[in-house]
């Protein structure tokens, strides 16, 4: 046990800051991140376990099996309230265990039990053999499933069913540790600065969270977004071949709503509500369940060519329950499928699966051979398709669409620019989450079929907020309901009694940032990294609404000089001494 | 007794955020300890929700189940415990058919909703952001049932 230094929790607030600074301070150049070596770092932040509206998120990284470079995820669903309550706020887990065991937080007290009799089973089932072990009905769990013990580098948490820490991998580190489980049970309150005053601004927050800001979340949850892509021509089609897709309304939002969502969730804390569960309840994947988020849909329909609901709940159930980051699988398997329909990979290679776009129940198929590693073709594609199309060779490579060796969120590449800019830069991989940037091409505040230096200035923004809100850790969905940020500080205030004001957070927001960069560097990151896969610059986009669409080399070099620039990093994307004195980073282990 | 009032759960909207939890162990205990809270969600995975709490029986299995007679029923059948008869044997939190007996293991006495009685109606109704709480009497459920079973015909078969 350790007592966090109040300069520190000050610093980096929680949450991402937090596991940026523990995985830069713990873990060495060199280190093979399915070794003993690598660290798990679970951090909850400042305002879990309070009124404050969806706060119970917590942050979990290591460095990254699929990346090589710095991972994690952040999660909902009961975990951080919990342990909140059980006395901590962070957990960092070294070494491996000699056999498959689990740690149980329960209050003050921390066991390592024996999980060999939960090894091989799926996450929920993990979830309900905990309780039902231990006799506690509100134990919370994050676990993993089959393909994080098989350490698949697209291997995923799970935790509360339907909340999952799905990029980057992170399951596989648990597997490597030999760690099913992480379970927590708390039952003591939970300490703020100043409640009443904090009450009051929460209610004003909740109502402002029944208003417009989140009204698409909670109708029809993040599906919303697949008929407004199309409409742009931004919807990933056919593995990125193209931005708008034949039986978009198939599986829209809206269609998804009436035909399948039987439920609308919510996390504790939560007064929004997105997640929609799907129940199928006929056709080949009867008995299906899942919660179905825009980009697990997305990538695993669309890109995929796929426009059936039904076996889309069933390939994200599938993800969710096996153990596996949906998007990367999505990404992985229409990599898979252009191959194959390019004659790179044959029949034979697929095991006898017909690996076509549309093709719904290949598709299916492919997501469950994945998940468990199994023949020929889950052993290609189990570590993603930056790895695969390394085994396939020839021109496969082409057709990868991935940044960092990650594969890209369900935004097109070509026809929103700025956004691509963001993926490209982004510290864990092509990933939408870091700096929001995609949203100026969206409402159309800039050209999104161009890119120039200035766009450099809204990823910058961009991603020094997102650092403080992923680290104090509220909602993204969220984000609209404060009148500015400045709103978001006085929560932290509120909670912690810091007087922190605007300028202090995106300050820490900036010095985290540069922390995650930092450790990239130290595991061999440059400027290389920073680009989106060829097809982006290669391909023109052929569709009705974005033809033509493609990203101009000598354009994206300036966008991204003129992002390094605003971030005050050399021309190698490399931070420099007077900006790190600038925002006092604790450099405990020194800059290589 | 079409009076009386207690607060009742719509399982189709609650959506199990717990804020009602919260609100019950900020303004009743001025912590934030919503293990300790008078009512209570339930989950049962995958698509039921439903926040629990003390129904006001008549003549209700908690009071008959106490050696102790500590406690008893006041004002439109609220429960009232008398903590200092109470020595925390718990029989009444096995008795009550809803769960909504709690135990305080710290002070060794039962406790249960009383309907936020220093307020002008009960905190969790208030914040409840999907309206799925409601403090009524159950004749006024009934009829809104009714209400809405004719709107629901009216909207098949078209007014008129």
């Amino acid at each position: 046990m350790e007592v966090l230094p109040e300069e520190i929790a000050r610093k980096y607030i929680g949450g991402y800051g937090l596991v940026a600074w523990s995985l830069y301070n713990e873990i060495p150049a060199g280190v093979d991140p399915l070794s003993p070596q690598n660290v798990i770092a679970l951090w909850t932040g400042p305002v879990a376990g309070t009124p404050v509206p969806v706060s119970s998120k917590y942050v979990l990284g290591a460095l990254s099996p699929l990346t090589g470079f710095i991972g994690f995820g952040i999660s909902s669903g009961g975990i951080a309230s919990e342990l909140k309550a059980a006395g901590w706020d962070g957990i960092v887990i070294h070494g491996r265990a000699s056999s498959p065991v689990y740690l149980y937080i329960n209050n003050k007290s921390i066991e390592i039990k024996d999980a060999g009799h939960l090894w091989g089973k799926s996450t929920w089932d993990t979830e309900e053999e905990i309780r039902r072990e231990l006799d506690d009905d509100e134990i919370r769990v994050a676990g993993i499933g089959p393909s994080g013990e098989l350490m698949n580098r697209l291997a995923n948490i799970t935790n509360d069913r339907n909340r999952q820490v799905g990029r980057t991998g992170m399951g596989a580190v648990m597997g490597s540790k030999n760690l099913k489980a992480i379970c927590m049970r708390g039952t003591e309150s939970v300490e703020v600065a100043a409640l009443d005053e904090l009450m009051e601004l929460c209610r004003d927050l909740y109502l402002r969270c029944r208003g417009p800001a989140t009204e698409k979340y909670r109708v029809f949850g993040t599906p919303a977004n697949v008929l407004v892509h199309n409409r742009l021509g931004c919807l990933p089609t056919n593995n990125f071949q193209k931005g708008t897709f034949k039986y978009a309304e198939d599986v829209s939002g809206e269609t998804m709503l009436k035909n399948l969502v039987k439920k609308i969730s919510a996390c504790p804390s939560c007064p929004i509500a997105c997640d929609h569960i799907n129940m199928v309840e006929e056709g080949p994947w009867a008995g299906a369940v899942a919660s179905v988020d825009y980009e697990s849909l997305e990538l695993l329909g669309p890109n995929c060519g796929v426009g059936d609901l039904n076996a889309i709940t069933r390939a994200v159930e599938y993800c969710d329950t096996l153990g596996m980051d949906t998007i990367s699988a999505g990404g992985t398997i229409a990599w898979a499928m252009e191959c194959y329909e390019r004659g790179l990979l044959s029949k034979e290679d697929c095991d006898g699966l017909e690996l076509r776009f549309g093709n719904a129940e290949a598709m299916v198929e492919a997501v469950r051979r994945m998940c468990l590693r199994e023949g020929k073709l889950g052993e290609l594609l189990s570590d993603g398709s930056a790895r695969a199309a390394e085994k396939v060779g020839k021109d496969s490579s082409q057709y990868v669409i991935t940044n960092k060796k990650m594969e890209w969120g369900a935004y097109s590449m070509r026809s929103l620019q700025t956004s691509t800019l963001g993926f490209a830069t982004s510290v864990r991989g092509a990933d939408y989450l870091r700096s929001g940037s995609y949203q100026d091409d969206v409402k159309g505040k800039v050209d999104r079929y161009k890119l120039d230096r200035s766009r450099g200035k809204i990823v910058y923004e961009g991603e020094n907020l997102y650092a403080a809100i992923d680290s104090m850790v509220i909602c993204k969905f969220t984000r609209g309901i404060y009148k500015d940020p400045g709103e978001m500080a006085r929560v932290i205030r509120l909670v912690t009694g810091f007087d922190m004001d605007e300028e202090e957070m995106i300050r820490a927001g900036e010095r985290i940032h540069n922390q995650a960069k930092l450790f990239n560097i130290r595991f061999g990151a440059a400027r290389k990294d920073d680009y989106p896969p060829p097809r982006a610059f290669n391909e023109k986009l052929y569709d009705d609404v974005s033809d033509g669409a493609v990203i101009k080399y000598e354009e994206y070099e300036e966008a991204l000089s003129g992002y390094y620039e605003h971030r005050g990093w050399n021309e190698e994307g490399v931070p420099t001494k007077e900006l790190l004195k600038k925002l006092e980073l604790d450099m405990g282990m020194g800059v290589e | 007794m079409a009076g009386k009032k207690i607060i009742v759960c719509d399982m189709d909207k609650c959506a199990g955020c717990e804020l009602c939890e919260y609100a019950c162990s900020i303004y009743k205990d001025g912590e934030i300890n919503w293990n300790r809270a008078r009512i209570r969600h339930i989950r049962i995975e995958p698509i039921y929700d439903i926040a629990i709490l003390c129904r006001k029986c008549e003549s209700p299995e908690c009071m008959r189940a106490c050696p102790r007679e500590a406690i008893s029923v006041i004002g439109d059948s609220s429960v009232m415990i008398d903590e200092e008869k109470c020595n925390g044997c718990g029989w009444c939190v096995e008795a009550c058919d809803f769960g909504a007996m709690r135990l305080d293991e710290v002070n060794d006495h039962a406790y249960t909703c009383d309907f936020c009685a220093e307020y002008e109606q009960p905190k969790c109704v208030e914040v409840c952001p999907f309206e799925a709480l409601e403090f009524t009497t159950l004749d006024q459920v009934s009829f809104d049932k009714g209400k809405r079973a004719l709107m629901r015909v009216i909207q098949e078969k078209g007014a008129g």
